[in-house]
């Protein structure tokens, strides 16, 4: 099975790249675009084949590992 | 007076803290991470700069999973002094030793300047030598020294004196490089043993090579 965790900053923290990237967006002219924020993908090929128990382990990693919940957030996705 | 410094792959502030250590008359050794305690004669353990592990998924986030980091643990708790210059700080925030978290700079340059830094609070060990309100120069070079904590833990900080330093100008006016909550550059915890900042006061203690504050600050854990 393979778990891709998404980690991006909380709401309401800064996010610097993000406002980077917006205002290359912007010089580009594609003005459509409200906001943006940058986060990182972590992909995980895992031996586990029951997903409750997948989904138990991953969230054990990030919270110990894989985000740091005072700045971020993280969504797990099992495939 | 001996101080223990810790060195991860990647530290690189080791022997700059080692030579800061011994101009002012301590004895030291440096510790490697593989290490599963803290020798037992240690006055002060001292996180070093660098980039551990490459900076590598966040600063500090592998190097807190490093064997040393269960003793120092229990060294913090056992109320043993504990210092965290740069990297070393990013380490202790990690290690939930100390509170909040260092995002990338606000610019998103790593900035590598001397820059001004004014005394908040004194009544700890590290900053007792210097007055609230003083302005010391020290080097900064970091790249994630954003200081980030959310408001109710920051009135935390505020209540019990936890705020070290905040970046200034020379008159002691913020002036804010990195987009540091309240322009903080140093914190303690509540207990007052475990301290962390971003700035390199190991680097300012020549006035040849720019300043000499740095003694002024280390000083303070000397009896």
């Amino acid at each position: 099975m393979k778990a891709i965790v998404n980690i991006s900053l909380k709401a309401g923290v800064l996010d610097s790249q993000g406002k980077a990237v917006h205002h290359a967006l912007d010089s580009l002219h594609f003005d459509g675009v409200k906001d943006v924020r940058v986060g990182k993908q972590i992909i995980l090929q895992l031996d586990e084949t029951d997903k409750q128990k997948a989904m138990s382990e991953v969230t054990t990693m990030c919270e110990e590992l894989l985000a740091n919940t005072v700045i971020e957030d993280y969504d797990i996705e099992l495939v | 007076m001996k101080v223990t410094i810790l060195q991860f792959p990647g530290t690189n502030c080791e022997y700059d803290t080692k030579y800061a250590f011994e101009k002012l008359g301590a004895t030291t050794e440096i510790l490697w991470h593989k290490s599963e305690e803290v020798p037992q004669d240690t006055d002060l353990l001292v996180v070093a700069g660098g980039f551990s592990y490459g900076d590598y998924l966040r600063s500090g986030a592998i190097a807190k999973f490093s064997p040393v980091m269960k003793a120092v643990k229990t060294y913090a708790n056992d109320g043993g002094m504990v210092l965290g210059i740069c990297n070393g700080f990013q380490v202790l925030t990690e290690a939930g030793l100390l509170p909040g978290a260092l995002k990338r700079n606000e610019g998103l340059h790593f900035i590598s300047k001397h820059h001004h830094l004014s005394v908040q609070n004194n009544d700890n060990i590290f900053l007792k030598k210097l007055e609230c309100g003083d302005v010391v120069n020290i080097p900064i070079a970091h790249h994630d020294g954003n200081y980030y904590i959310d408001e109710e833990s920051l009135k935390e900080l505020e209540a019990n004196n936890q705020i070290l330093l905040k970046y200034t100008d020379k008159d002691g006016n913020i002036q804010n490089p990195n987009g540091s909550v309240e322009s903080i550059a140093g914190v303690c915890n509540k207990e007052k043993n475990v301290f962390g900042l971003m700035p390199h006061p190991e680097r300012a203690m020549e006035v040849l090579l720019g300043s000499n504050d740095g003694v002024k600050m280390l000083q303070g854990f000397f009896e």
